[in-house]
């Protein structure tokens, strides 16, 4: 081990890759951060995933509506009552505002057209979107506090770590399993999937499928709008953070299969490791990661991990 | 007054017209027939009956009211079920989910289908419950895809080429299953080009040719007038 540690520092000029070897709670942070960043995008990506599985639009404003849950609990958490959960039941409940309206006013007459038409619909709503945050909210980097219950960190034996931390953690999990039983457990979840599968045959027998559709919209969205308000105390609201989110959960979706929700889980992990210890071992190469995990997959399977063929019938 | 009307439907996809001035009743609790080859607008009287292609010109009278034009699901909460040519079961959810997501109330007073009732009608359905629809046979498909009709409480079922790629036996066993219901007092528009299931099952029949109605008659009258067959139905 040691002469691996100096082969690292010395032969390779790697002191990263040295530290990782010869500090094992340094390595142990690096897992952590990797899965705290993980289920953060995960909230978000699963949203994107879900409206995509169900309502077939990719959604480029997500990213915007992420932005939107983060400036919320901003005026919210920090500005009005203190309370940051507050702010994040605020976060959820103003996204749903925003998704009724969006998808009842504009996404809902674009269903059956060309995906070209689509993407410069949701792209108008991004330029739209940042526009009227800078409107509400100026061009300032806002710091948001941690949630008074969970300043501080927790002794975990080989090391402390944030309390906030091991809380993203945590509910990572079990928002996936929260949104894995309303698939397959609940009668909404049951007429989801149907409408993913035949829209058409559902209609004729006699469920409203526009209602679910913007059903559909309201939940991925709030999850958006969620993830913003929990990333919001190490991810200061600021403009173009939208813009950056996006791309990253391009990439978990995309390599966990679009419309599966244990797919963009596996993916949010993937992504929070390669980048967490990329940093570390290579920090130059940070913002080529998410490229290179989503190349990788796209090689050995172009419809992502736990996705299907196009075309492919189950 | 019959139950459900249909007037002088003209429907086309897109530019290319496929019914021209379709029209006949169904008393309630009776069951009417359309024959016919392939392509002669037997599957798009259906589709228009149920809204999934409107008619471009023409009325659907459905117990005294004009629901040409009204989107599928209305039609379907209005008491019309829809059992389509290719099936369409969801491949992905169970038997039993199938069932589930068509589940609607009756309306009170009459006997509702629930998954035990449509179990007694299809036994063969009740074991197989937590399999993937996609993975049926062709028989089982049908079975299902009548029993989630059933689900939706209807009065009147339209019930598209039951009997297309099916094995005799089961067709047979079909046959008997649709006649039950048919005693019931549920209404069925059938359109159908297995011969001896139209016979056995109708009151009245409609050969459809080129996108018309060119006869009509009771099923004796058909049997007594082999040349009308012969006419249209053979190649």
């Amino acid at each position: 081990m040691d002469s691996l540690i100096q082969f690292a520092q010395q032969d390779l000029g790697n002191p990263g890759l040295a530290a990782l070897l010869s500090n094992p709670s340094f390595a142990f942070i690096q897992l952590m951060n990797s899965f705290s960043q993980a289920m953060n995008l995960f909230i978000i990506a699963a949203g994107l995933s879900l409206i995509f599985g169900v309502l077939r639009v990719i959604n480029f404003a997500h990213g915007a509506f992420y932005m939107f849950g983060a400036y919320i609990v901003y005026s919210v958490a920090q500005e009005w009552t203190g309370n940051f959960w507050l702010g994040v039941a605020a976060a959820g409940l103003g996204l749903a505002v925003m998704a009724v309206v969006i998808e009842r006013g504009l996404f809902q007459y674009i269903y059956d057209k060309e995906h070209l038409m689509q993407l410069l619909l949701t792209f108008a709503v991004v330029l739209i979107l940042s526009d009227v945050a800078k409107i509400i909210w100026g061009t300032d980097q806002y710091s948001v506090s941690y949630p008074a219950s969970m300043k501080g960190a927790v002794d975990l034996g080989v090391t402390f770590y944030p309390t906030y931390r091991l809380f993203l953690i945590v509910v990572g999990p079990a928002i996936a399993i929260g949104l894995w039983l309303f698939t397959e457990r609940t009668r909404f979840g049951r007429l989801t999937r149907a409408a993913t599968q035949d829209r058409e045959m559902l209609s004729a027998l006699g469920v409203n499928v526009p209602i679910i559709y913007t059903g559909v919209f309201i939940l991925g969205s709030v999850l958006a709008g969620i993830g913003g308000g929990l990333a919001a105390p190490f991810n200061s609201p600021t403009p173009g953070m939208d813009a950056t989110i996006i791309v990253d959960c391009f990439v978990i979706v995309i390599v966990g299969g679009l419309g599966s929700i244990w797919g963009s889980f596996i993916g949010a992990i993937i992504y929070g490791l390669v980048f967490n210890y990329g940093s570390v071992i290579v920090p130059n190469w940070q913002d080529v990661f998410p490229f290179l995990i989503l190349l990788a997959v796209l090689l050995v399977r172009p419809w992502g991990l736990f996705g299907k063929p196009e075309g492919g019938n189950a | 007054m019959a139950q459900l009307e249909a007037r002088n439907l003209h429907t086309s996809y897109g530019l290319s017209r496929v019914l021209f001035g379709v029209s006949f009743e169904v008393e309630q609790g009776s069951c009417i027939a359309l024959i016919g080859r392939n392509g002669v607008g037997k599957t798009t009287t259906m589709r228009s009956l149920i809204g999934l292609t409107p008619p471009s010109e023409g009325e659907v009278v459905w117990e005294g009211r004009q629901i040409a034009g009204l989107a599928p699901h209305t039609v379907a909460k209005l008491g019309i079920g829809f059992v389509p040519e290719d099936r369409r079961i969801f491949p992905e959810l169970t038997v039993w989910e199938n069932l589930d997501i068509a589940r609607r109330p009756a309306e009170p007073g009459r006997q509702a289908w629930g998954e035990d009732e449509v179990f007694d009608l299809f036994p063969d359905l009740k074991d197989i419950q937590s399999r993937a629809g996609g993975v049926l046979s062709g028989g089982q498909q049908q079975m299902l895809t009548i029993a989630r009709s059933l689900m939706g409480n209807p009065r009147l079922l339209l019930l598209d080429e039951p009997s297309e790629g099916l094995a005799p036996r089961v067709v047979e066993t079909l046959r008997e299953r649709v006649r039950t219901l048919k005693e019931s007092g549920l209404s069925i528009v059938l359109a159908e080009q297995n011969l001896g299931f139209v016979l056995a099952l109708s009151d009245t029949c409609h050969i459809m040719e080129k996108g018309e109605i060119v006869y009509s008659g009771t099923p004796d009258h058909l049997r007594e007038n082999r040349d009308v067959l012969d006419r249209h139905l053979t190649l």
